[in-house]
């Protein structure tokens, strides 16, 4: 099992240079980060040459993704921009555990996502918690009353629910709880943002506000999950074992819980495997339209001002986690089924 | 006494005729039918000056007799740029797929049919797409090519070059999924006899590829291609919506929900009429590539 483990971290590391490589490149050339540098224009062209030169942004790209690989504190570097390298540079790279500096705000990258992170996965996991919770009744239900009328309106909605655009569906549902609720004269939900300023931030506060966001996010993944999770208890329900625990007088409820749930839900092991790593990212249209400060939001406005140490910071963030999240997942199924092996 | 000389259904008859016990798969048809009606027929009643034309004293207006839909943020007509809009979102839908198509199947046939190396390095390269979500891979890429291409003229319209980078974009990014599905059915397939039988008559191996494996996986490609012209239209919507798909004044359903949200209260138009005609396309698209499956490739069914 352990040298399964290594062996597979052995081999995320050439995908995770081909992936930090395709970025690096597509990056380089996404437009001017001196623009917005430090949020003021750079209008001097010899100030735009000097701070071109300090930063590196003068070399060729593969330098620059050394750099930003390897750091630089063992090359001479031009700190003063004057166009001669004169000294060692401060940089560690990414391999050492540094991201570095915003151009934007000119704090280290790790700080930067540390301050998101936090209101990304608050969102995110209530609404993977309410995702699973949902689907699973939703999925079990139909299953088991397989062409009820529950089970077609569940299948039409479904249909509607990964069908749905996330815009429609935000902007619709703030309109129909904020706005006419407003009109209405009933309690109704915040539109934008963590907590009232005035208010301050508190736990009802925050389930306050997150209230719509989440109900956005989840909709469109319950619906997905649901059909997955009927599918896989449809055909578990068909197995010899199943009616072998019939056949013995087991009662109803037993059967299906024990018996077909712990079989159909291996496969949803893999889709939440799949998704879990994917929450760090957030949800860039729904933190887009709520003005929820998340990694979606960050992703944007920095992406706005080519902002490439931060974007490339969230990017490998998320490439990491998937990786080691796959590894997880493949753990867990020995764990579930002990009939799959690795060595 | 039963008539024994009827003759039996083709695949291709027993197909239409699952196709056709699926009703949500015959609705999707028809819905989607209609909505290339609406926009193509649309166009023959309004002309795009006129979707196009803007006068702000007139804008943010509720539907009314004359602007069925309303206007917009500088006093646009909504009905006349959902016609118009639609064109061009249908059209980068069906674009991106076939973008996606070509990529996805020549990167998963070359994988499956040749193995080893060539394997192992398409289906790297494939993983390391899959581990960015694509909606991230689309800002990047299309921040990467905004404004390289400039805007051309096709049909007599004018077109922003907006719109080839977003169809590029697209399929680029969404080619990963189909390549898989392909590389598994040239596995399974090129360990059968009849391509023995055609590597004993001399069949080189591009000709194995695509006279003899691709045909027989036509069915999983097309699948797939339908469930990814949904797809490709909502990824459209999205980098469209958060300002980095298709420009101004070229209209598409997702660039008319730009800013829809700051409008929230006085104008909900902006967001009802688009927003409903990309979600009934991607239904009807749905409806149909799950219709399709049942039909095409009844083994695959969940």
């Amino acid at each position: 099992m352990t040298r399964y483990i290594i062996r597979r971290i052995l081999q995320a590391i050439p995908l995770l240079l081909i992936i930090s490589a395709i970025l690096f490149v597509l990056m380089e050339e996404m437009g001017d980060p001196l623009a917005t540098f430090g949020g003021r224009k750079v209008i001097r062209s010899e100030d735009r040459v000097r701070l071109t030169r300090q930063l590196g942004l003068d070399k060729p790209v593969y330098v620059q993704y050394l750099v930003w690989l390897v750091g630089n504190d063992w090359m001479k570097v031009d700190l003063d921009g004057d166009g001669v390298p004169e000294s060692y540079g401060t940089r560690k790279g990414v391999i050492r555990g540094d991201f570095g500096t915003s151009f934007v705000t000119r704090r280290p990258v790790i700080e930067v996502i540390k301050q998101r992170l936090p209101n990304t996965l608050l969102l995110m996991l209530t609404a993977e918690i309410v995702i699973l919770i949902l689907a699973l009744i939703i999925g079990i239900t139909s299953a088991l009353k397989q062409y009820s009328i529950f089970d077609h309106v569940a299948t039409g909605l479904s249909f509607v629910g990964y069908s749905m655009p996330i815009p429609l569906l935000a902007i619709g549902l703030m309109y129909l709880f904020a706005v006419n609720f407003k009109k209405w004269g009933l309690p109704y939900f915040p539109t934008v943002g963590m907590f009232e300023p005035e208010a301050g931030r508190s736990v009802p506060q925050l389930l306050w506000h997150m209230a719509l966001p989440v109900t956005a996010i989840s909709t469109i993944s319950i619906a997905a999950y649901s059909r997955y999770i009927r599918a896989s208890m449809l055909e578990v329900i068909n197995q010899d074992y199943i009616r072998t625990a019939r056949a013995k007088g087991l009662r109803e409820q037993i059967i299906m819980y024990r018996h077909a749930f712990k079989n159909a839900a291996l496969p949803l092991v893999t889709l939440v495997g799949l998704d879990l790593p994917m929450l760090l990212a957030g949800a860039i249209v729904t933190e887009g339209i709520f003005a929820w400060p998340g990694m979606g939001r960050l992703f944007l406005d920095h992406t706005v001002r080519s902002d490439f140490p931060v974007l490339m910071g969230i990017l490998m963030m998320i490439s990491v986690a998937v990786v080691i999240f796959q590894i997880i997942t493949d753990l867990t199924y020995t764990f579930l089924d002990p009939r799959i092996r690795y060595d | 006494m039963t008539n024994f000389t009827k003759p039996a259904f083709s695949p291709t008859q027993l197909a239409i005729r699952r196709f056709c016990r699926h009703k949500m798969a015959v609705f999707g048809l028809f819905l989607l039918a209609a909505l290339v009606v609406y926009v193509v027929g649309g166009s023959l009643v309004f002309s795009e000056e006129y979707a196009n034309y803007n006068d702000t004293s007139i804008r943010l207006q509720l539907p009314s007799s004359e602007h069925p839909f309303g206007t917009d943020v500088v006093g646009r007509d909504i009905l006349a740029r959902t016609i118009y809009g639609g064109q061009i979102s249908l059209t980068i839908g069906f674009a991106a797929v076939m973008v996606s198509v070509c990529v996805g199947t020549l990167i998963g046939a070359f994988a499956g049919y040749y193995g080893g190396m060539v394997d192992g390095i398409l289906m790297r390269f494939t993983e390391a797409m899959l581990n960015i979500p694509q909606l991230f891979l689309l800002i990047v890429a299309s921040k990467y090519l905004a404004d390289k291409i400039h805007n051309f003229r096709a049909f007599g319209r004018e077109f922003s070059g907006s719109v080839i980078v977003i169809v590029v974009i697209i399929g680029l990014t969404s080619w990963m999924y189909l390549a898989r599905i392909v590389r598994s059915r040239f596995l399974s397939l090129k360990e059968q006899e009849f391509i023995t039988a055609a590597h004993c008559i001399g069949t080189t191996n591009p000709g194995i590829i695509f006279r003899h494996i691709l045909p027989n996986s036509v069915a999983q490609i097309t699948v797939a291609a339908t469930l990814g012209v949904a797809n490709a239209i909502l990824a459209e919507a999205y980098a469209s919506f958060l300002g980095f798909g298709v420009r101004q004044p070229t209209a598409t359903w997702g660039n008319m929900l730009e800013d829809a949200n700051r409008y929230l209260e006085s104008a909900p138009q902006l967001w009802i009429f688009p927003g409903l005609l990309i979600l009934l396309t991607a239904l009807s698209i749905n409806f149909l590539g799950d219709g399709l499956r049942d039909a095409l490739d009844p083994r695959m069914r969940i």
